[in-house]
């Protein structure tokens, strides 16, 4: 094919037009507009002495890549709290999503010596190898949210709890159903993704709690935590059920597309709940509508990690409790959020 | 899926060439008209299944526009599809493609130009990113398949990393992007419009314009193509960014949708919009094809979806039913083109 003829006119208007919309677009990108709000200005109810500083310790920070607003928030908090003391010397690692580059990397964080290794595994089962060999080595393991399956593998387990979520969720739904008299309520459930098991503790926990007020899920169906699954989803399942009575969503994300199908169907006849405690939501259910609660799951327990482990460096206890050194474990109370409480949970949320 | 990989010249050795100048469709009569009906055979028979298992949820004018709006996102992406596939390429980018216009579309500083801008951005921003697979392809020698792959793995990361991963939402000073969406005109929303519009226009282009025969010339044979004086590479480059172009469209329904623009949006639209070309009776070695197949294609997928969730059945039986109906289709396509056309 020989091509060597002058370019035509329509060629060089289209090109030109491409160009343009070339430098149009880049100037489009810019993400930074308003000042990123602090997500962990948050100082907590630990204090007393403990929050004087004390010997100075170094702790080493590994987590997941964020990919979504969730997760970017447990990095952004750990970096917070480490920032508020100035005995804490803070070592985070590359995030990564990769099994094997998290293990190398905690094993640099072992071999750097740290004082004390704060972990939010990927997987549990997977890095549980290296979390032990960071305990063999005299570091101890605060293990965030994904637990170990050894307990010889960390020293402090701190994370949220996935059942008491869902209970949360049903006793606020089996409440409200109750003091308004519903006798055979329609409940339906927009689950996320179905295989895990954190969905199933959620949903199971949710019919315990139902089971106690005599009700019963009338029709869950699966999202992927998307937005777009959240959205398509909500339009079927309203589709399917003329009359609702409440809706539980499991994730605040994906909320944000089953709020847009509700709007879409135009539908009002019933109330919403959320899940995990997204600042967006905490700001649709102070705007009152369909959204009426969601129930926490938050992220700001990187921060209370990065405490705790600073505490267990410096061989100090919780202040509050009797005993000289930090519980075994420490599972996050699910909290419900409601319009009546919404302002003090705002500063929590995170941006999804 | 596969299929696309083959190259040019092996298309070339084709079973039957088409001549350029051939009846546009080149699916007039035959196994064509069969497929056709065979698809909306089984239109008929889900609508059955629906008015039989939930008589007071599925005839319902609310529940049938639900449908429409729920395809207008991934039919308009498969419209664009269909030129690409008959024309003898493929693109696996589209989900992608379609993910980083939303996100695009829906950065602070776009947003500050209003919603017509966001919509402008979306669309350019997809028609470019088609141009460049278009270019990759037609004048880099890239093989479809490899170079669309790179171009979906490299927009889902640019469209995370311009969205930090976060879920971009659109503000409500803009809220004319989901009015398309709420708005509704004769009982359908907007964004049923835009579907309508792009597969009317698209149909139009295939079947009434010289650039649609030539569609058909360079899928069919394009050695052929090429000596009847189609600029084939040319027309490739064309064809891949019409389906940017489609991606950038679908992008601006998405966010009317969900009130987002997310680089998590449009996960494996690729194999759906290929798997409704496909069952639309398309060939996947170009050369042959319908618009209106593919749409049928896309009605029959949206419309299991919906009958499932109406009768509370799991997504994994979705997934099962999907991929059945993927088998059976191409079956009857292979058997449509045993028999002399």
């Amino acid at each position: 094919m020989s091509d060597n003829r002058i370019p035509s006119r329509r060629g060089l208007l289209f090109g030109g037009a491409a160009i343009a919309a070339g430098g149009l677009a880049t100037g489009c990108t810019s993400n930074s507009d308003k000042g990123d709000p602090t997500p962990a200005a948050q100082t907590g109810a630990l204090g007393g002495d403990n929050d004087k500083p004390g010997k100075k310790v170094t702790i080493g920070f590994s987590a997941p890549a964020a990919d979504h607003g969730w997760i970017a928030a447990i990095t952004k908090n750990a970096q917070a709290q480490a920032k508020r003391y100035s005995d804490v010397t803070f070592k985070p690692v590359e995030p990564t999503n990769d099994i094997n580059q998290q293990i190398s990397a905690v094993e640099s964080l072992i071999s750097a010596k740290v004082d004390v290794l704060v972990l939010q595994p990927n997987d549990g089962e997977q890095l549980n190898q290296v979390a032990r060999k960071a305990m063999d080595a005299g570091i101890p393991v605060v293990n965030l949210d994904r637990v170990f399956p050894d307990k010889l593998s960390y020293r402090t387990w701190i994370g949220g709890d996935n059942y008491g979520l869902g209970v949360a969720a049903g006793n606020h739904i089996g409440k409200r159903l109750k003091d308004k008299g519903v006798a055979k309520p329609v409940i339906v459930e927009v689950q996320g993704i179905a295989t895990l098991p954190l969905t199933q503790e959620r949903s199971k926990g949710f019919a315990d709690a139902l089971k106690a007020f005599g009700f019963t899920v009338t029709a869950k169906q699966d999202a992927k935590f998307t937005v777009e699954t959240g959205n398509q989803v909500a339009a079927n399942l309203l589709q399917a059920h003329k009359k609702i009575d409440a809706l539980w969503n499991h994730d605040d994300d994906q909320g944000v597309g089953v709020l847009a199908a509700i709007k879409q169907a135009g539908r009002t006849e019933f109330f919403m709940v959320g899940g995990a405690g997204s600042a967006n939501a905490m700001r649709e259910i102070k705007a009152g509508g369909v959204l009426e609660a969601t129930i926490t799951y938050s992220p700001t327990m990187a921060g209370s990690a990065i405490r705790v482990a600073r505490l267990i460096a410096q061989d100090k206890g919780l202040a509050d409790l009797v005993e000289r050194q930090v519980p075994q474990s420490i599972a996050l109370a699910s909290e419900t959020v409601t319009k009546e409480n919404v302002d003090a949970y705002l500063p929590l949320g995170f941006e999804s | 899926m596969t299929d696309a990989g083959v190259s040019l010249t092996e298309k070339a050795r084709g079973p039957r060439p088409k001549p350029p100048w051939a009846r546009p469709g080149g699916t007039g009569r035959g196994p064509g008209e069969i497929r056709h009906l065979g698809l909306v055979g089984a239109l008929v028979l889900l609508g059955i299944v629906g008015v039989v298992t939930e008589p007071d949820n599925f005839l319902t004018s609310g529940n049938l526009v639900g449908i429409l709006a729920l395809a207008a996102t991934i039919g308009v992406i498969t419209v664009g599809a269909t030129f690409v596939i008959i024309g003898g390429g493929i693109d696996l980018s589209v989900g992608a493609v379609m993910a980083l216009a939303s996100v695009w579309a829906t950065t602070l500083a776009t947003q500050s130009y209003g919603p017509v801008v966001m919509a402008v951005c979306a669309i350019l921003v997809g028609t470019g990113a088609g141009l460049v697979s278009g270019l990759l392809i037609a004048y880099g020698r890239l093989v479809p398949f490899i170079a669309t792959l790179a171009m979906l793995v490299a927009a889902r990361g640019l469209a995370q990393r311009l969205s930090d991963r976060k879920t971009q939402l659109v503000r409500p000073e803009n809220d004319a992007i989901e009015a398309l969406s709420t708005t509704k005109v004769l009982g359908l929303p907007l964004v049923v419009y835009i579907f309508a519009a792009v597969a009317v226009a698209g149909w139009l282009l295939l079947n009434r314009t010289t650039f649609g025969r030539r569609t058909f010339a360079v899928g069919g044979n394009p050695e052929a193509a090429r000596l009847a004086g189609i600029n084939v590479r040319r027309h490739t480059l064309t064809l891949y960014a019409l389906s940017g172009l489609c991606c950038g469209i679908a992008a601006i329904i998405i966010m009317a949708r969900t009130t987002t623009g997310s680089s998590t949006h449009g996960d494996l639209y690729e194999l759906d919009a290929i798997a409704a070309v496909i069952i639309g009776g398309t060939l996947l070695t170009g050369g042959r094809g319908t618009l209106a197949g593919s749409i049928l294609g896309v009605l029959v997928f949206t419309l299991i979806t919906n009958l499932f969730i109406l009768n509370g059945l799991q997504t994994s039986d979705q997934l099962i039913a999907k991929g059945v109906i993927i088998v059976i289709a191409v079956l009857l396509q292979r058997r449509g083109l045993r028999s002399p056309t």
